[in-house]
């Protein structure tokens, strides 16, 4: 449902079916739902099959790389000769992303059960669902659920009266973006500083506290029990588009359209209805002019490409972008691109780790040289420099922070160069007092 | 697989085969190409941070960084690439922008990795402009160690030394993006007894030593290859030297015995070579005291003693001698009735590095106890002084004599004395013979590991002083028993022959590194 309106006849609810309801949260308004049956089910079977469902459903990484989710869990070690650990990635941090938060405000026994079964299927001891520090209504509701499940028997020595156990703990961050990357999360968990790791060796061999780990996204995780109870080919036939993107996709959005909010629709759903339709279209009467579809570190659209964009990862990477996390920042006509850009390349200078050159020196510099820019002290060669910092940031360091930064930068530039030269050539004038630079 | 399985792949157009699981980066120094790089070190974990040593590897899409990539069969490694360059150009001028570039009064100016590379392949001018750059103050850590933020590149070095080799994670990296700096922890100094390796493993001038602070620069130094006097441990060391001063001693890499540490009781023994209190020519006891003249006459005295000498001979010793020196000693001293015994501060309680096996600041305070023990002197010091009153002869070797009373060897039939300074009870000597110390002459160690290891001569003598092996070597001459030495690798040929603790050595299997005496053999008895 396009939480907090209605839901629009467009969407596709799996996820946000109860999004808005607070009897949902409870275990027995979750249970009245037909909440547990999916990890019930679960527990019967081996490990193994539920790995082949997830594969065949072909659910892919809602954090924002797509990577296969059950070819993913496939990579934990067969024969365990140490103690596994799922973590959930709920440190949604990604600016203009805010669909996680929802799950667990609105579903936190979904997400409970979601992690038992994934947890279930890669033979993990314990769970370690990592909230971004800000979120504080979120924890109580989750911290609430999972007590409740305890209480109920559906967590801990004997789950679900199988005998089995589940350990569950909820982490909270303390506030960098950083740590919602899996291996500095995994860091953070261990209480180190949350520096992204190099990998090789990958989590499956070597994560948290140094033992295989699969890490996984609250959405891509919020889809397993749907897929249990609903089977692989019912997931597998929520698609519009491209056979390799299957399911439903919470899309976050915000900036300059009528009604932002939640919306969840089928793979491979156009961007332009999302926009027009769900989000009832620009507000005021204007017109679009930009959109980033994946949450801030993907490359911008222009009109057109918006315009053409089908919701899915290849229809995005038909684009020149990517589908990320699923947060889509939408620019109208009014926007000032080159300020837009120097916020985000500012909020990644900000959170850098600091750990690799390109990104702790790189994402500053870029930074200064856009604020240079918006005070109207720009030089015609800053273009040129900004896309040879942009280059030496991509593609070099141990994380993707900082391609993420020039991702922006870059396709900013190349699809509004003209703004940036009317900086340049003060046909722009700076922006005025008040104006946060 | 076997752990010895070699790869073989192609770097820079030259086939090498190296283990399997090399890191590129040790790879390449096969193939003669030094990777530039920062935060790795052969003796820290792989940070891969600095992203320094990116590097072309055929059929891989992005630069791979050589200090993280294990080899592969096959595998084409460019590291002087377009691309690799342009990359670490990049990565130099990143670095740079926020430097102070004050080499002009950086101590580190002229062994700085940063300047190095810049020169080497970094960009010639900046294009960071009139952007105001970080400006954090110097900041004491405490123990030897300054921090100067502003010429920090965060490779991390210090702080993964801290953690994972000394095991005290005083260091931290505070903040976040380029206000990042190295903190400290709020309640501690960098006091750790090995901390001062930071300062080496810093490969720019931002962790520096109070100690060699402004002291000289670089491009002054001489350098050579030595072994810390300050226990038994035996850490090789690098002794630099300017104007026949020691300035600074710095760990030499030695897998075996220190790997690439020193601690900072060990750094601080340079101060006593270069005392100015020394001996600077022979002296012979004449009836107005001791009075200076050559050594010409001096050895002739001394022999002549020597060979009128009646009764026990003891030999007071000291166990920062040079092996070679303890051998031709008790050889000088002659047969079955010799006392040889020396003495060895021992401070309780070992300082151990505890990421390197066996290493630690040793109780035992001198270089060479297990070198005199070999060669079968005692510690049984005070007994052998008081036997000294009825020898016919004493011989002192360097021993500073501390405690010894003025008048306890005046009863002695004869003492001649070699030493680098002349303590008062050792004005009663018939002869004085000045000597080199450790920085000023060649000779070898033995290590509590029995292993022998050589050091050389890092500056000249003061005035006419020689090297112990010389002034024995002359003395057995003139008695016809060996000798004379040209060079301390003679001396130690003799010894190898004679001593079969040492057989089958020779300076040159020893070579910069050492080489462990054979299995351990009664003491041998010096042939008369």
């Amino acid at each position: 449902m396009g939480y907090p309106h209605q839901p629009h006849a467009k969407e596709t609810v799996v996820l946000s079916q109860y999004f808005g309801d607070p009897e949902a949260r409870t275990y027995q308004g979750w249970v009245k739902r037909g909440g547990y049956a999916a990890l019930r089910t679960a527990l019967a079977r081996k490990p193994a099959e539920i790995v082949e469902i997830v594969k065949e459903s072909g659910l892919r990484g809602r954090g924002g790389a797509g990577f296969p989710t059950g070819l993913k869990w496939s990579f934990m070690p067969k024969e365990k000769s140490k103690p596994h650990y799922l973590c959930c990635n709920a440190d949604e941090s990604e600016p203009g992303t805010f669909k996680d938060r929802e799950i667990m405000r609105w579903t936190p026994h979904g997400l409970i059960e979601a992690c038992a079964i994934a947890q279930y299927a890669i033979q993990a001891e314990v769970t370690y669902i990592y909230i971004r520090g800000e979120f504080t209504e979120p924890l109580a509701i989750m911290q609430r659920a999972l007590d409740e499940a305890y209480r109920e028997g559906v967590l801990g020595a004997n789950a679900m009266g199988t005998g089995k156990r589940l350990d569950m703990y909820l982490h909270r961050g303390a506030g960098a973006y950083i740590c919602g990357e899996e291996t500095a999360l995994m860091n953070s968990i261990e209480g180190r500083r949350g520096n992204p790791r190099i990998r090789p060796p990958f989590p499956a061999a070597v994560g948290v506290f140094g033992m295989p780990t699969t890490i996984n996204n609250v959405e891509t995780l919020a889809a397993v029990p749907h897929i249990l109870n609903r089977g692989a080919a019912w997931y597998k036939s929520l698609c519009l588009s491209n056979p390799k993107s299957t399911g439903t996709k919470l899309f976050s959005v915000c900036g300059h359209v009528r009604r932002p909010g939640n919306y969840e629709v089928t793979m491979g759903f156009p961007l332009k209805d999302l926009l027009y339709d769900l989000c009832g279209g620009m507000r005021g009467g204007r017109t679009l002019k930009a959109c980033i579809p994946g949450g801030s570190s993907v490359p911008i659209l222009n009109r057109e490409e918006t315009e053409s964009c089908l919701l899915d990862y290849e229809g995005c990477a038909t684009q020149g972008t990517m589908l990320g996390s699923g947060g889509v920042i939408v620019f109208d006509d009014s926007a000032d691109m080159v300020y837009q850009i120097m916020r985000l390349a500012r909020f990644y200078a900000h959170e850098s780790c600091a750990q690799c050159t390109q990104c702790r020196e790189g994402t500053a510099w870029v930074t200064k040289i856009l604020q240079r820019i918006l005070a109207g002290d720009g030089h015609q060669k800053d273009l040129d420099l900004l896309l040879d910092l942009s280059e030496q940031m991509t593609g070099k360091t141990i994380c993707v922070l900082s391609d993420s930064c020039a991702a922006p930068v870059v396709s900013g530039i190349r699809k509004f160069r003209q703004e940036f030269e009317a900086y340049l050539t003060g046909a722009r004038r700076p922006a005025g007092a008040g104006v946060a630079v | 697989m076997s752990e010895h399985e070699l790869v073989s792949l192609t770097i820079e157009g030259v086939d090498v085969s190296v283990p399997k699981g090399t890191l590129l980066i040790e790879a390449a120094k096969q193939a003669g190409v030094v990777v530039p790089h920062y935060c790795y070190h052969p003796g820290l974990p792989v940070a891969g941070v600095c992203r320094m040593c990116l590097v072309e590897v055929e059929k891989t899409p992005k630069l791979q960084i050589a200090c993280a990539t294990p080899v592969a069969p096959g595998m084409v490694v460019r590291v002087m690439s377009p691309p690799a360059l342009e990359a670490r150009k990049g990565v130099l001028e990143f670095l740079l922008i926020n430097h102070p570039l004050d080499c002009p009064i950086c101590d580190q100016a002229g062994e700085c990795e940063l300047q190095d590379y810049v020169f080497q392949e970094g960009r010639a001018r900046t294009r960071y402009g009139s952007f105001a750059k970080r400006f954090n103050p110097v900041e004491d850590f405490g123990g030897d160690v300054l921090y100067v933020p502003n010429r920090c590149i965060l490779c991390t070095r210090c702080v993964r030394f801290m953690d994972h080799v000394a095991d005290d994670s005083i260091l931290n990296v505070s903040e976040r993006g380029d206000r990042a700096l190295i903190g400290i922890h709020g309640d501690r100094a960098l006091d750790h007894p090995w901390a001062g390796n930071v300062v080496d493993l810093c490969p720019v001038g931002s962790l520096i030593s109070k100690d060699f602070l402004h002291k000289a620069r670089a491009w002054e130094l001489d350098r050579t290859a030595s072994v810390c006097t300050g226990c038994s441990q035996g850490c090789n060391v690098t002794l630099d030297t300017r104007q026949s001063a020691v300035v600074r001693a710095r760990p030499r890499p030695n897998p075996d015995v220190n790997r690439y540490f020193m601690c900072d009781y060990g750094r601080g023994q340079y101060r006593w070579m270069n005392g100015g209190d020394r001996i600077e020519a022979p002296l012979l006891a004449e009836r107005d005291g001791l009075v200076a003249t050559d050594w010409d006459h001096a050895l002739a005295r001394a022999a002549q003693l020597i060979k009128g000498a009646a009764g026990r001979t003891v030999v007071l010793a000291s166990a920062r001698a040079s092996t070679e020196a303890l051998f031709l000693a008790r050889r000088l001293a002659g047969g079955s009735s010799v006392t040889g015994a020396f003495r060895v501060e021992y401070v309780p309680g070992e300082a151990p590095l505890s990421g390197v096996p066996n290493l630690a600041l040793r109780s035992e305070r001198a270089p060479n106890a297990t070198g005199a023990r070999v060669l079968g002197y005692t510690e049984a010091f005070d007994a052998a002084v008081r036997t000294a009153s009825e020898a016919g002869l004493v011989l002192v070797l360097d021993e500073p004599l501390h405690g010894v009373p003025a008048n306890t060897l005046a009863g002695a039939g004869m003492v001649i004395y070699l030493g680098t300074v002349l303590p008062e009870a050792a004005r009663v000597a018939r002869v004085v013979l000045p000597i080199a110390n450790v920085a000023e002459e060649d000779g070898t160690f033995v290590n509590r590991d029995r292993r022998a290891q050589r050091y050389f001569q890092a500056k000249a003598t003061p005035g006419m002083a020689r090297p112990a092996w010389w002034v024995l070597g002359e003395l057995l001459a003139e008695l016809g028993r060996g000798g004379p030495f040209a060079t301390a690798a003679e001396a130690f040929d003799l010894l190898s022959r004679e001593d079969p603790s040492f057989a089958g050595l020779s300076y040159a299997t020893l070579g910069t590194q050492g080489v462990g005496l054979p299995a351990a053999r009664p003491p041998v008895v010096v042939p008369a």
